[in-house]
């Protein structure tokens, strides 16, 4: 047990939780923080979902990592992302099918995510298959912080509730008598990249003293 | 053959000669304290046996793994089907008896026994007749052949009728399935749902708040019954009785809504005025 949580296969998950953040240091996947955070429902389901492809991916390619050819090894890992998300989507449309309407296009855009192919080709390319998955799982996880850091805060904002429920008392709004309105702003998906920004700020100056 | 390297293990000092020296000139460590280097990348690559970048390796594995996923996902996808498909019935029904104001997501709730009661019939353009087919679970198709299915149900001992709706948003088709009361004139509820609309904004007419805005609303304006007046505006900028308000944001999306359920109702206007 000790060597499966070796100082380096801990060093694979944890780093990319905080300094190696494939969304706030590497700014992976920025496309699909755009598109699910505007609540965070969806901002949750989409992290899940990313980390568990990664993990999966990550320790398939690493278990063919000395057979595949070179020349086309991008190829290969393409393959592999899309049979891989097209069965999960397949499954979840036939035994739970409510979370596949949920997520809908979600589950498609995985395959799309950069952090994907980057973790394929900069990890499980090199390593053995346990550490792969650490590394997937830790990437998939710091990827879905940070979404579900800017649904929170875009739900909030934007609409008073979070996961549906209503934080913001309904007697603040102003349409019953109060002061408060729904920031409009938070609503568009460009808002969701000045809030990564903002956590990008953030986890720079926190982190200042380790450079 | 080429010079072997010896690395020494008390300092780590590296000897390049055909054999370990007596005495390493760092440490002064005897010859037992050498151990020879094996040299990365000449030897053990003719080893593997196999040339990983060779054209003719590189086409066959292509191909395997073409074909193994090609049948991975066709077997997947073909013992999944029927499973996949009672779902997709099972939701549709749930999404007709959800425009009925019922709580289809209730625990304990059983679509396909609540939806024995729903007589699925189609309009001949004079009278209501039966429909005898396989139970469709998409009727985009259905209206623009002309077979306009309506939904007939009992609620509380009034009878109500179930209008299929199809349309487009933003980024893909809508759906939905509009409820009359007994007199065909005003809207008992709604449902819609959409193939790909951005969520958190267009997704958010698949949201009830968003239907129950329907609700008692009436189909036409005033008198006028040769025009369906039903639709969406802007958020916020519903006038009277017949103006819904639309998503914040997702304009497009609620324009999509309004023309498929004005255009929706209109295509069953003769069975609507009947």
């Amino acid at each position: 047990m000790s060597k499966l949580f070796s100082e380096e296969n801990r060093a694979a998950f944890s780093k990319p939780l905080n300094l190696d953040n494939p969304v706030v240091i590497q700014v992976l996947g920025i496309c699909s923080a755009l598109a699910v955070t505007s609540q965070l429902k969806p901002a949750i389901v989409m992290g899940l979902s990313v980390t568990v492809i990664t993990a999966f991916s990550n320790v398939i390619i690493s278990l063919l990592r000395k057979t595949i050819p070179n020349r086309i090894r991008i190829i290969v890992q393409l393959v592999v992302v899309a049979a891989l998300v097209t069965i999960v989507s397949q499954l979840l449309k036939a035994y739970v099918y409510d979370v596949s309407v949920q997520l809908s296009v979600y589950v498609g855009l995985i395959i799309t995510n950069c952090i994907l192919m980057g973790r394929l080709e900069a990890f499980a390319m090199q390593n053995s298959p346990w550490p792969s998955m650490l590394d997937g799982i830790g990437n998939g996880l710091g990827y879905a912080w940070v979404l579900v850091v800017v649904g929170f805060i875009r739900e909030l904002f934007g609409f008073g509730t979070l996961l549906g429920f209503q934080i913001v008392p309904q007697s603040w709004y102003v349409e019953n008598g109060g002061w408060y309105i729904n920031n409009g702003m938070m609503v568009m998906p460009a808002m969701s990249l000045v809030i990564v920004g903002c956590v990008i700020w953030a986890h720079r100056s926190i982190n200042k003293e380790d450079k | 053959m080429a010079t072997k390297k010896f690395k020494c293990e008390v300092c780590g000092y590296i000897h390049v000669g055909d054999a370990a020296p007596d005495k390493c000139p760092v440490c002064a460590a005897g010859p037992e304290a050498f151990t020879e280097i094996a040299e990365a990348g000449a030897v053990p690559s003719k080893k593997k046996g196999l040339d990983t970048g060779s054209n003719t390796y590189t086409i066959i594995y292509a191909s395997v793994m073409v074909i193994v996923v090609a049948f991975l996902l066709a077997f997947v996808s073909s013992v999944l089907k029927p499973t996949q498909d009672a779902n997709v019935e099972n939701d549709t029904k749930g999404q007709i008896l959800t425009a009925l104001n019922i709580d289809v997501k209730a625990p304990g709730f059983n679509i396909a026994k609540e939806f024995a009661g729903v007589r699925d019939m189609l309009w001949n353009g004079t009278e209501l007749v039966p429909y005898n087919g396989q139970f469709l679970s998409s009727y985009g198709a259905a209206i623009k052949e002309g077979e306009l299915h309506v939904f007939v149900a009992e609620v509380d001992g009034e009878t109500k009728y179930i209008i299929p709706v199809t349309g487009r948003g933003l980024w893909g088709g809508l759906w939905g399935y509009v409820a009359l009361n007994a007199d065909k004139k005003s809207v008992f509820g709604t449902y819609f749902y959409h193939e790909s609309e951005t969520a958190g904004l267009g997704a958010r007419i698949g949201e009830r708040w968003f239907q129950e805005q329907f609700n008692g609303r009436p189909v036409f304006a005033g008198d006028n019954d040769g025009t369906v007046a039903l639709k969406v505006t802007k958020a916020g900028a519903a006038k009277g009785e017949t103006e819904v308000n639309g998503v914040t944001g997702a304009t497009l999306t609620s324009e999509g809504v309004s023309a498929m359920v004005n255009g929706g109702l209109g295509a069953y206007i003769s069975f609507i005025n009947n």
